[in-house]
């Protein structure tokens, strides 16, 4: 092994000794309603869970019709007691396909974006 | 000399092409907008990274010979700022000639400098340009073949998801595709009397990401460890273009599985020689590799240029 590569080895060691609290990229785990899925009606909150908790500072979510106009309520949260969950609320929404766009922050400021679609049943 | 020269004009040209590139948000780890692209064995990853492959081990296909060799590697990826890296590697190998003894010791030390080009989000798209250098006498020579010549490979790496295609097409969304385009120049044209070729390496990874079906086309319920699986084929040839009496391409393609979880990743592909001189029989490798952004990210996760922040 060469020696570079040791002092690379010494140094993640040296790290993990040091105790660096290990936070990562939050990942979209599940969702409700389920990605791609078609639901009977409007759920009254849209929420995004993921692999690690968030900011909120700088976590946002999105929902748009298939004219492109934002029909969420705008009240995006992470909710006490669930740090790695997004929330946002919906009005009474007609049936269609709608986008939910979402960009993160984890606690450890890795960003990660997304979108996925659900349907309310026509 | 030519090949030093003909090396150093396109290493010139890369960094040419670097300094034109436009500055761009960059993300560590593989991301290209809600894109993950996993560390592949065999095809080198198209962005700058912070991980570590600690070990690869691998067993080849039997050789032309009928050797039988096995390989124990490492590799570290970091990133000097967010948008250059390096990279450095080195292995160990036993190598077994038929009704031989068998011999053991370090391969060549191979080094690279990163430069991320591009990282387009929307269309999943990244690409990267780099120049590896195999180093002569820092392995076993005599034995084991490790060079003894030092080859300089400018490469172009890239990669696209497939994240907007149509909607009629959503469960080709997943796909994804990661590639490289290079070359070999040796700095010496021959050794022990044998030629040196200038080497086209090319290659590309074709995957189906089940993270992202589930995430971003349509959960289907998968649960874990299936819902971080990643299913992919990598290809890889080389193809000597000088100093060759014949022109023979060796390769391998290499089917295999990817999971990717929060820290780490374990991938395993079979490798299967393309013909009769990239070997006999099948062969295989595993590998086990760190995030390190992601484990450290406060520390030797960041950026060398963003440490003490």
């Amino acid at each position: 092994m060469s020696n570079v590569i040791a002092v690379a080895l010494v140094a993640a060691i040296a790290s993990i000794a040091g105790g660096t609290a290990a936070k990562a990229h939050a990942i979209l785990d599940h969702t409700s309603p389920p990605v791609g899925s078609t639901v009977a009606a409007a759920p009254a909150v849209l929420s995004l869970s993921f692999t690690q908790e968030l900011e909120p500072a700088f976590s946002n979510i999105t929902v748009t019709n298939e004219a492109g106009q934002r029909v969420d309520l705008g009240n995006v949260q992470v909710p006490p007691g669930a740090p790695a969950e997004l929330r946002v609320g919906l009005g009474p929404l007609p049936p269609g396909t709608y986008t939910v766009s979402w960009r993160v922050v984890s606690v450890d400021t890795h960003p990660t974006q997304g979108s996925f679609q659900f349907t309310i049943g026509r | 000399m030519i090949a030093f020269r003909f090396a150093a004009g396109a290493a010139c040209v890369a960094l040419a092409i670097t300094a034109l590139a436009e500055a761009h948000e960059a993300a560590a780890h593989g991301f290209a907008g809600q894109r993950f692209f996993p560390a592949t064995i065999l095809t080198d990853d198209p962005f700058v990274a912070d991980e570590i492959s600690l070990p690869t081990l691998t067993r080849s296909p039997t050789g032309l010979d009928r050797s039988q060799e096995i390989g124990i590697d490492i590799d570290l990826a970091k990133r000097i700022t967010p948008d250059l890296g390096f990279t450095i590697g080195q292995g160990w190998t036993h190598l077994k000639p038929k009704d031989l003894p068998g011999a053991t010791g370090l391969t060549g030390l191979n080094t690279g400098l990163q430069y991320q080009l591009f990282i387009n989000g929307p269309h999943e798209a990244l690409g990267l340009v780099g120049l590896n250098v195999g180093w002569a006498h820092t392995g076993r020579v005599a034995a084991l073949g490790a060079p003894d010549v030092t080859t300089l490979s400018p490469t172009f790496n890239f990669g696209k998801g497939f994240g907007d295609l149509a909607p009629e097409l959503a469960f080709f969304r997943p796909f994804a595709v990661t590639g490289n385009l290079g070359f070999d120049f040796p700095t010496k044209t021959e050794s022990a009397g044998t030629p040196n070729p200038n080497n086209f390496n090319y290659g590309f990874a074709l995957e189906y990401s089940l993270p992202y079906l589930q995430c971003c086309v349509k959960d289907v319920g998968l649960t874990a460890p299936f819902n971080r699986l990643i299913p992919l084929v990598e290809i890889a040839f080389t193809t000597p273009i000088t100093r060759t009496e014949r022109i023979q391409t060796v390769g391998t393609i290499q089917p295999g599985i990817i999971w990717s979880g929060t820290y780490f990743q374990v991938g395993a592909e079979a490798i299967l020689p393309v013909n009769k001189a990239s070997g006999r029989g099948f062969g295989g490798v595993v590998q086990f590799h760190v995030y390190l952004d992601d484990l450290f990210p406060r520390s030797i996760g960041k950026p060398i240029s963003e440490w003490g922040r």
